[in-house]
């Protein structure tokens, strides 16, 4: 019983990095029916910002909670600019052209392979250490489950990000321009909803929120490199489908769902596995419930 | 698509896949000229060595480090005046982490460079994809670390300066057992990695045969960071020891992660420990583990100590496994060319094959009858946040 | 008449490069021209299910990964035999041309099934989400074959087989390469531009349109993937038997992704844009050696400004070569 507890904090705390990706897929994917490819390798970016940061401003050598909050925000902010640039560089020109789905998939791909051969060659090949920002130590100890102050902080952060976003997106004029968006493209721009700055407004608030996990990420788990970004990015995505692709709820539930799943299959069947079962979970959904969780089935007109 | 009316053909097609062939051709040829083989080379023409590596992709930093081992060795040997009098010059080329372009890589050296010997790979995988092209060329290829026997297998002319699976799993399954007195271990490897799969199974093997048991047996691919959920599960096989035959980039966190769910059973490990990485991101966490290795970096032996300064001082870091490798397969490569007194494939090849207890950084060299190196393994046990010799384990 | 010209001109171009081309050009280059050879194959496989069906296909390394190792395998465990025995009594060069289909048609076969069993449960999906299943897909059957030990697993898969060391399991041929490649394009243009080809059109137009005038979309749809699956498995065989060696690195989603390319790139809905595409982006990264780290910062800065200067791919939905073969059926000058 405490082994299955164990997994399943080990889960959580890691779902809910995933739930954190899944969410800048999910509303990009709302607002622009578009697979952003690139979304894995902006965590990344996040998480090396904060590592570089985290140096140059001392907080490297004298960890502290003030230290994290603030490369926390730094790789928020530096992560949003990267977003909104790659978004009106990268594929406002092919929207403003109609030029159908499969063009910007690609230039979605040629983004990603951008971001992690430059990560390559300005980074360092070589796994990097991400500093400790928070002395480790155990705050919770119940029977054999420990719970570490880095995992407390991580969960709590995950969760005020996740509150703060709907917040925005539920209460927010902003946050109700991107539903309208997501919900009729066309229809919103016609009731004289700023379609062009809501998709932006969409791709920083996603690459912020990546950012983030790339933060918690190296908080919990100290090895950071250029390609850190490309499973867990491809995760996140199935993430975001299993909660229902373009559904924030969905993105996290999504999130934390696979972090668990995928947690307890290693731990229980096979650890060959699990890479694997996130396509297996993602197949499974796709035949029996393809529009996710939380999603609405959509009627096609004719 | 009113207008214009493109024609169709099924050999119009194929005549279109002529002409991007032409162009592909066309733009490949634009390098024709600068192949190699102008006329016999002057006394002072360099004698080029070719190095193919992950430069950059997944295992970059691996094919980088061997690299820079070998740029080095090869500096230091121009430095004292070359080979056969001549200097030494090394072309590197990248092939992307990816098999087939190894093979590519391989025989852009052979055939455009026309080098007289080839070093690499890191990666057994790519050395397979690539052995072929040397031995088909006569040219001699030295891997400094695929570990998979096959390798060698390959032809006369493919040789390794390193350990073979068979070798190193035998020598911690033995340390386990024998020193540890371990009769449960728990296995955590990763399993897209040629390296460690071998690793792990001829530990399986050997620890088994020496009476062993193995408790549980678990994976984990290159590139992740999450190892809890494996280790919760060896944890409750109460094992005596974890062998993680994996490399530096996943050890530090594994050990990190081990010691955060109370492991606190030994983690045993092999060469692809070898890397400041391993302390940088395992810190307090490795301490007391044990892996083994060529060489010991505070070992007395002025070579190994002048080695390591000058890689410390010229990149900043202490040298990793794949540096050393490398750096002793290049003076292997000298030296076998000195011997030679010739470059022509078939003299270098047998000069290879002679080498007797080379006097390397990573211990005293023999190149058996398989091609393979004979030298003498260490254990070293990571203490006070150094690596510290602890056993040495002579060449079976 | 003039098609059979055309087709006796094609074979004695085929059989000269193969005699002279190894004897001008040395391996490294005849290794490119059997990649390109591949990558051509698997972009027209590939733009039989993107760009003339219009379903969105993004796992199709999965596919010749199949082919690949079925392929291999077969030749390694059941064909090595066989060839040994046809050496013997035949002259080796015959032999092996003899003996070459059979493990090219056996990876395409069993590709083509593997594309039946993704097929039928992924098809009923539409857009994205096909994408999406076509990638986990891929995945799967990349990572399946990673825990099969019989064909290497971590370890990859060499052509030799343990109880015929001898028997040179390798062919490669450039001129069996391009036949078979040719021969490919040939059936699958075939199939496009006919007036049964038109369907798969249909369905990519207006796939509720074409229901309601009767065409079984669903078939058509699992028809052009179980077809591009096979051509994919025959080039993942063609990949394996001039390889020599197999890794299932080779077949990871990125090799997926490249393949994407050259369909878009070349523009969805034309052959020769694919085979344009497959040739000069293969020979790329080659050219650009010289680059040495920047090699790929250009090449996907290329592709992103591709992309942004001409979204509909270079040849867009038309074809490069003015034929003569005017107003076939199914042709896009069929009437409307």
């Amino acid at each position: 019983m405490e082994n299955f507890l164990q997994q399943l904090l080990n889960g959580v705390t890691w779902g809910g990095i995933y739930a954190l990706i899944a969410l800048g897929y999910t509303m990009v994917y709302g607002v622009l029916r578009l697979i952003n490819f690139a979304h894995g390798d902006v965590y990344m970016v996040g998480a090396m910002t904060g590592y570089y940061a985290a140096h140059a401003l001392g907080f490297a050598a004298q960890p502290s909670l003030a230290g994290l909050l603030v490369t926390l925000a730094a790789a928020m902010l530096a992560c949003g600019v990267l977003g909104a640039v790659i978004e009106r560089v990268a594929y406002r020109p092919l929207r403003l052209r109609g030029a159908g789905r499969l063009a910007p998939l690609i230039t979605a791909i040629g983004v990603s392979l951008l971001l992690e051969n430059a990560g390559q060659l300005v980074f360092g090949a070589d796994p990097k250490f991400f500093p400790a920002l928070l002395e480790s130590r155990e705050l919770v100890r119940v029977g054999g489950i420990a719970l570490s102050n880095v995992q407390a902080v991580v969960l709590v952060t995950t969760l005020a990000l996740m509150a703060t976003l709907e917040f925005v997106v539920m209460r927010t004029r902003f946050g109700r321009a991107i539903r309208a968006v997501s919900f009729d493209g066309q229809a919103a721009a016609l009731m004289g909803v700023p379609v062009d700055r809501v998709v932006m407004g969409t791709f920083v608030l996603g690459s912020a929120l990546a950012a983030a996990a790339g933060i918690l990420v190296g908080l919990s788990n100290p090895k950071i490199d250029p390609l850190m970004g490309i499973m867990p990015g491809i995760k996140a995505f199935v993430a975001a489908v299993l909660g229902g692709i373009g559904n924030i709820p969905g993105a996290m539930v999504g999130g934390l769902l696979l972090g668990v799943v995928e947690t307890l299959v290693s731990g229980y069947l096979s650890s060959t596995y699990r890479d694997a079962i996130a396509f297996v979970v993602l197949i499974a959904i796709l035949l029996y419930r393809p529009t996710g969780l939380f999603g609405t089935p959509q009627t096609e007109k004719v | 698509m009113a207008g214009r009316t493109p024609f169709h053909s099924s050999w119009a097609a194929a005549r279109a896949g002529l002409l991007g062939c032409g162009l592909a051709l066309l733009g490949l040829g634009s390098g024709c000229g600068q192949e190699g083989g102008e006329g016999p080379p002057g006394a002072r023409e360099p004698i080029r060595i070719g190095h193919f590596a992950s430069l950059t992709g997944d295992t970059a930093t691996f094919g980088q480090s061997t690299d820079r081992g070998i740029r080095m060795a090869i500096e230091e040997i121009n430095a004292r005046g070359g080979a056969l009098g001549r200097p030494l010059e090394l072309i590197s080329e990248d092939d992307r982490s990816i098999t087939e372009e190894a093979r590519t890589a391989a025989q852009k050296l052979l055939q455009r460079d026309q080098v007289t010997a080839l070093l690499g790979e890191v990666a057994s995988s790519r050395s397979l994809a690539a052995a072929p092209e040397a031995q088909r060329a006569g040219i001699p290829m030295i891997s400094p670390a695929s570990t998979n026997p096959k390798v060698t297998e390959v032809g006369s002319y493919v040789f390794r300066t390193c350990f073979i699976d068979p070798f190193q799993g035998a020598v911690m399954a033995r340390f386990a057992r024998e020193e540890l007195k371990a009769k449960r271990v728990a296995i955590l490897f990763d399993f897209k990695q040629d390296y460690s799969v071998g690793l792990a199974d001829f530990f399986r093997k050997t620890f088994t045969e020496l009476g062993g048991e193995i408790v549980a047996d678990e994976r984990y691919t290159s590139g992740d960071i999450e190892f809890r959920a494996q280790l919760t599960t060896i944890r409750a096989a109460s094992p005596d020891a974890v062998f993680v035959p994996g490399y530096y980039t996943e050890v530090g966190l594994i050990a990190k992660q081990a010691r955060e769910l109370g492991l606190t059973v030994p983690l045993l490990g092999g060469d692809g420990w070898d890397s400041a990485k391993t302390l940088e991101i395992g810190g307090s966490a490795v301490e007391g583990y044990y892996f083994s290795n060529h060489y010991a970096a505070d070992s007395d032996s002025p070579k190994v100590q002048d080695f390591v300064k000058r890689y410390r001082d010229k990149h900043g870091e202490a040298p990793d496994a794949m540096a050393a490798l490398g750096y002793d397969a290049a003076g292997i490569l000298a030296d076998a060319l000195v011997r030679a007194g010739d470059v022509q494939g078939a003299k270098l090849r047998d000069a290879i094959a002679a080498t007797r207890d080379y006097d390397g950084v990573t211990g005293k060299i023999s190149i058996d009858e398989n091609r393979n190196a004979r030298k003498d393994a260490v254990v070293l046990k990571i203490e006070g946040g150094r690596f510290r010799f602890y056993r040495s384990v002579p060449a079976s | 008449m003039r098609g059979r010209a055309l087709l006796l001109a094609g074979l004695v171009l085929l059989v000269a490069a193969d005699a002279l081309l190894p004897r001008v050009l040395n391996p490294y280059y005849l290794t490119i021209l059997s990649r390109i050879g591949v990558a051509v194959l698997a972009a027209v496989s590939l733009q039989l299910v993107n760009g003339f069906t219009g379903q969105f296909s993004i796992g199709h390394a999965g596919f010749m990964a199949v082919g690949a190792y079925v392929s291999a395998a077969a030749s390694v465990y059941l064909g090595a035999d066989g060839l040994a025995a046809l050496s013997g009594s035949l002259p080796a060069s015959l032999a092996r041309a003899l003996y070459f289909p059979l493990p090219l048609v056996a990876g395409g076969a069993a590709a083509a099934l593997a594309g039946l069993l993704v097929g039928i449960p992924a098809l009923r999906l539409r857009g994205d989400y096909l994408a999406i299943a076509t990638l986990g897909f891929g995945e799967i059957i990349r990572i399946a074959i990673l825990n099969v030990d019989l064909v290497g697993g971590a370890r990859g898969f060499s052509l030799a087989a343990p109880l015929h060391p001898e028997v040179d399991l390798r062919y490669e041929s450039l001129g069996a390469i391009y036949a078979v490649v040719a021969l490919s394009v040939a059936v699958i243009a075939r199939l496009v531009y006919s007036t049964g080809g038109l369907a798969f059109r249909a369905v990519r137009e207006d796939e509720t349109a074409a229901e309601s005038v009767g065409i079984a979309t669903t078939r058509v749809k699992v028809e052009a993937f179980v077809v591009s699956s096979f051509f994919a498995g025959v080039a993942g065989a063609l990949f394996a038997h001039s390889e020599g060696y197999v890794h299932t690195n080779s077949f990871s989603f990125l090799r997926s992704f490249e393949i994407v390319v050259f369909v878009v790139l070349g523009g969805l809905g034309s052959l020769s844009g694919a085979i344009l595409a497959a040739a000069v982006l293969t020979a790329a990264p080659e050219v650009l050696r010289g680059l040495g780290e920047w090699r790929m910062i250009l090449y996907s800065l290329l592709l992103i400004a591709a992309m942004l200067v001409r979204p509909q791919g270079i040849l867009g939905p038309r074809e490069l070569v003015p034929g003569f073969l005017r107003g076939r059926p199914g042709g896009p000058r069929a009437p409307a």
